[in-house]
């Protein structure tokens, strides 16, 4: 006879113990639903004391504004400089703001009949348009505008099609809205390091999305290699994580360069490949201190008819850099396929630009002998204070990388640093904030593989202020060399 | 029997203990297999634009791949948004773009009443605006006496000026009756209803959990709450018996129902003054909601944003006044506020988020980088909610105004025979139109709808895309009307009822 060994006992085993099975079968339901993402039974009394919940997005910490860079604001905003109050306050350097051509825009809005950049050339009656206007395709007149100011920074070397331009309340919720439609949760987007630290908040926070860096060094100035590309993409996949896009800053922040048209068609070409999206986020376009020097995704497009090409490209741009008005939050998504156009418009209800904006701007952005002068003295003087402060580290025995565009340099410490570890990047950090009284960037905030990289802004405080600075440096550079 | 003796043997053999427990994680494997490939996203959807441009090999020969390049793909949360809605609150806005009413040019026009507007009070704005809005804005230079653009053009703190929120502040506690007080620094503010929905919304539930919501409700939740945060609304039914108001018996069912499909429910949404129905919610039921609340241990939102559109004899209550004065953890309670209904400004985009949870505030402040009112728009309102003689004489206005054209608005349906549920506030009545349907039933009500559009040319909103339980009920806006507009809407009404029965 064979020994039974088997439903007897397994019955046994069921019978014996229903809580047994009645707990391994909760458990191994539970453990299944949570993994495949299902909600999950109410617990019975797992209250903690009746402290109602908050959400995951709540109580992340994706916003990154724990990170040991936020010190540096903070001793900014306790102790900030100030030319005749305070001329020994923190000097704010890690702040990217276009304050150099603010005289520009005063005189042409003082100049013009403000009633009628109000409200549009109606005047008064216009009022009515206006506060009511919420509709997300965005005033056609402002968009004109628009398109004809893009085309404008790229010297006409690229159409811009009024009815391709989305509206959203800044660069911030246009790379959000765009992460949103081209992105599943734990998708990931290939962005090249050293990048602005927001976009770890603004493309992942809310969306789900991830990052993978494609690591650029200095070896070939933080240029993207096609191998850099070719190896992210490695990483992602054997991640398990699938690549939805590549996302670019073109000029780059923190680099403040222009990227070659080399690359960029190497990019597309790549993304083609791949089959995946490429978003150039051109907010600094009308920074660059040359206009020959710079090339937009949009010049390579333009001369491409492939639909299945073009569709995948998508430039994010913002008046907040370049007209140096980032309080009026105007951002915009300008995308060739029709089908993300379309969904971003009705994704847009959630970050719209107010109706009084873009009335107010409308008239001055189509106003061409304006955006001209403005434009080209703008660049002008950007290029001056780069100029400036590049010679003024060059004095102090510092090299900056050879930028071309931005509202900052990107600054090379490393030979300070006692280990070219981020420890050693962050201790020199924390220096040059006491002892110096400036708030720069650190490298690693942006994720730059190599050590002892800073962005230092100057576009965000008067000449003298700039000097002052400068004169900081010095002091700290003579005292490092004993003298 | 042959079937099963050979399987009791194969259980009872020396393999059966094995076999036995194979067989179920088999199983299971197979249905986590299942299941994911269910969820895997979907193929893209047709485009619905059939315009496909032809595949021209390119000029630039480094593209050139012939035909085997894939058409790139939107993300599967995006796909939806692609197709045009299907809601016949949007259908309806959609017709009247397309012939719209003009008094003068269009009188064979479809009349809008399906968008919460009210132009009852534009004159005192626009003369505020002429007499004040340069100041406001123009902020003098210390330096030159000039013009200083920085005053409005630089990054300012995301979540609102500090004065910002004062005169919001201010503002809301003045229109809500005076016996309430809002803090500023629990004050976030937005750009726009929409975003301030949506960004409380992420801050207190998780994907794929649940809020209830009391129905009829307004069809803009479905995207607002819906779209990206993926949070479900369970709407609890109210019927006509009860003016439908929401009880706490109903919430108290739904949430049962709810648990035992498995759904978390984060919280409640409601609105008050209500919308589409229009009632103000009493004292009380707020009272047991926040009670109710607080036993289930979860968030309440009330949606204020008609609380200074109030012209019935019912006094309006904020459930912030409500929840200062009992004993309850008011870390649960949040209000959104906005200008589009009380000002009439929905184009400036202006939108409050309120709570007393101080990491709700936190959190939302981080986000209104994504959704923050520019700072020319917040210079002009600190402007215009601080002047309390100008804000007096024009709530009075607009109160009196609406009161003025409901009673119009429903005495004309009165005299065709149709009534109107009670409603003390909002820009809208809540209309009984069953005596004209010819089914009662969703499918009636559905053809009503489009028969009001097309041949009556009427846009009211049908209670269908309102979740209402109650074939019939219809939603009509009448705050964006004059006077003449009203006999004219009655008599179309009164045209298409005579051709139905006929």
């Amino acid at each position: 006879t064979s020994t039974h060994f088997s439903l007897p006992s397994l019955q046994s085993i069921f019978s014996l113990s229903p809580i047994v099975f009645r707990a391994v079968t909760y458990h191994v339901f539970k453990a299944l639903k949570k993994k495949m993402g299902l909600p999950l039974m109410m617990e019975r009394s797992s209250n903690n004391n009746n402290v109602v919940e908050l959400s995951r997005v709540a109580v992340s910490d994706t916003h990154g504004e724990d990170s040991p860079y936020f010190a540096g604001w903070k001793a900014y905003d306790e102790n900030p400089y100030e030319e005749s109050h305070n001329p020994s306050g923190v000097i704010q350097m890690g702040l990217a703001e276009n304050q150099v051509s603010f005289d520009l825009l005063e005189s042409y809005l003082a100049k013009k009949n403000p009633e009628v950049s109000m409200w549009g050339s109606k005047g008064a009656p216009g009022f009515r348009e206006n506060a009511l206007f919420q509709d997300y395709h965005g005033l056609k007149s402002f968009r004109q505008a628009m398109a004809s100011f893009m085309q404008q920074i790229r010297g006409g070397k690229a159409r811009f099609d009024p009815d391709r331009i989305v509206l959203t309340a800044g660069a911030t919720a246009a790379n959000e809205l765009l992460t949103f439609i081209l992105a599943d949760p734990n998708d990931a987007l290939l962005v090249p390091t050293p990048y602005y630290p927001g976009f770890d908040r603004d493309l992942r926070w809310r969306t789900g999305v991830r990052i993978v860096p494609i690591h650029c060094d200095s070896s070939n100035h933080f240029q993207i290699t096609p191998e850099a590309l070719e190896q992210a993409y490695q990483t992602a996949r054997d991640a398990n994580i699938r690549v939805r896009g590549v996302l670019i800053t073109n000029p780059s922040n923190p680099l403040g360069a222009t990227v070659q048209k080399k690359v960029l068609e190497d990019l597309l070409d790549f993304c083609v490949r791949m089959n995946i999206h490429l978003v150039s986020d051109e907010i600094y376009s009308g920074s660059v201190f040359h206009a020959s020097e710079f090339t937009s995704v949009a010049e390579i497009v333009e001369n491409i008819d492939d639909v299945s090409v073009k569709e995948r490209v998508h430039i994010v741009y913002s008046l907040s850099k370049d007209l140096g008005l980032p309080g009026f939050r105007v951002g915009t998504i300008y995308s060739y396929n029709d089908n993300v156009v379309r969904t971003a418009r009705r994704m847009s209800s959630f970050t719209l630009v107010s109706s009084q904006t873009q009335h107010m701007l409308a008239s001055m952005l189509s106003d061409e002998e304006f955006t001209e002068k403005y434009i080209r003295i703008n660049r002008e003087r950007l290029r001056r204070r780069y100029e400036t402060i590049v010679e003024g580290l060059k004095k102090a025995g510092i090299e900056c990388l050879k930028g071309n565009a931005g509202l900052f340099c990107w600054m090379n410490l490393g030979f300070l640093l006692d280990t070219k570890t981020k420890q050693g990047e962050l201790e020199l950090w924390d220096v040059i904030l006491k002892e110096l009284k400036l708030n720069i960037s650190p490298g690693s905030s942006c994720h730059c593989s190599e050590y002892g990289w800073f962005r230092v802004c100057f576009a965000n405080m008067s000449e003298k202020t700039l000097e002052i600075a400068l004169e900081r440096i010095h002091e700290f550079m003579d005292r490092r060399r004993g003298f | 029997m042959r079937l099963i003796v050979p399987l009791q043997g194969v259980v009872q053999g020396r393999g059966g203990l094995f076999v036995g427990s194979l067989i179920p994680c088999c199983l299971f494997y197979f249905l986590q297999l299942y299941l994911k490939r269910r969820r895997s996203p979907p193929p893209p959807p047709p485009d619905s634009d059939s315009t496909e441009l032809p595949r021209t090999s390119s000029r630039s020969s480094l593209f050139t791949r012939g035909n085997s390049i894939g058409r790139v793909r939107v993300s599967s949360r995006a796909a939806p948004l692609a197709k045009p809605p299907d809601s016949p609150y949007y259908i309806g806005l959609e017709r009247v773009k397309t012939d719209p009413y003009d008094r003068v040019s269009n009188r064979d026009g479809i009349i809008q009443l399906g968008l919460a507007e009210s132009t009852l009070c534009f004159d005192l704005l626009q003369r505020w605006m002429s007499d004040n809005l340069m100041e406001s804005l123009m902020i003098q230079s210390d330096v030159d006496g000039g013009f200083d653009v920085s005053s409005i053009a630089m990054y300012q703190p995301f979540e609102g000026l500090l004065e910002v929120r004062v005169a919001f502040a201010d503002f809301m506690s003045r229109i809500m009756g005076g016996n309430v007080s809002f803090d500023p620094s629990n004050m976030v503010i937005t750009a726009g209803g929409t975003p301030a929905v949506e960004v409380l919304a992420f801050c207190l539930a998780d994907h794929g959990n649940a809020f209830l919501i009391p129905s009829p409700y307004y069809p803009g939740f479905d995207r607002d709450i819906k779209f990206r945060t993926g949070i479900e609304l369970i709407p609890v039914h109210c019927r006509s018996s009860d003016n439908f108001t929401v009880t706490v018996s109903a919430l108290e069912q739904s949430l049962n129902q709810a648990r035992k499909r498995g759904s978390k429910v984060s919280g409640i949404l409601f609105s008050n003054p209500s919308n589409p129905v229009g009632n103000i919610l009493s004292r009380e039921t707020l009272h047991a909601i926040l009670s109710f609340a607080q036993e289930k241990n979860i968030h309440v939102i009330s949606d204020e944003i008609f609380a200074g559109s109030v012209y019935g004899d019912k006094e309006f209550v904020s459930l912030a006044e409500v929840a200062a004065s009992g004993d309850f953890d008011k870390s649960r309670v949040h209000i959104i506020y906005g200008l589009s209904k009380d000002l009439s400004l929905p184009g400036f985009r202006t939108g409050v988020i309120y709570s007393f949870h101080e990491d709700v505030v936190s959190a939302a402040k981080k986000l209104m980088r994504f959704c923050s009112m520019p700072v020319p728009v917040q210079r002009i309102l600190i402007s215009l909610l601080s002047d309390t003689r100008f804000i007096e004489e024009y709530m009075a206005a607009h109160k009196q105004r609406i009161r003025d054209k409901h009673f119009l608005f429903v005495e004309g349906l009165k005299q065709l025979g149709i009534p109107c549920a009670e409603s003390g506030g909002g820009l809208y009545c809540w209309v009984d139109m069953s005596s004209l349907l010819t089914s009662y039933s969703q499918k009636g009500e559905l053809e009503l709808f489009e028969k009001l559009l097309s041949v009556a040319k009427i846009n009211a909103t049908p209670g269908t895309a309102c979740y209402c339980i109650e074939p019939g009920w219809f939603r009509c806006c009448f705050t964006a009307l004059a006077d003449e507009d009203i006999p004219v809407i009655m008599e179309r009404i009164k045209l298409l009822a005579e051709s139905s029965t006929s």
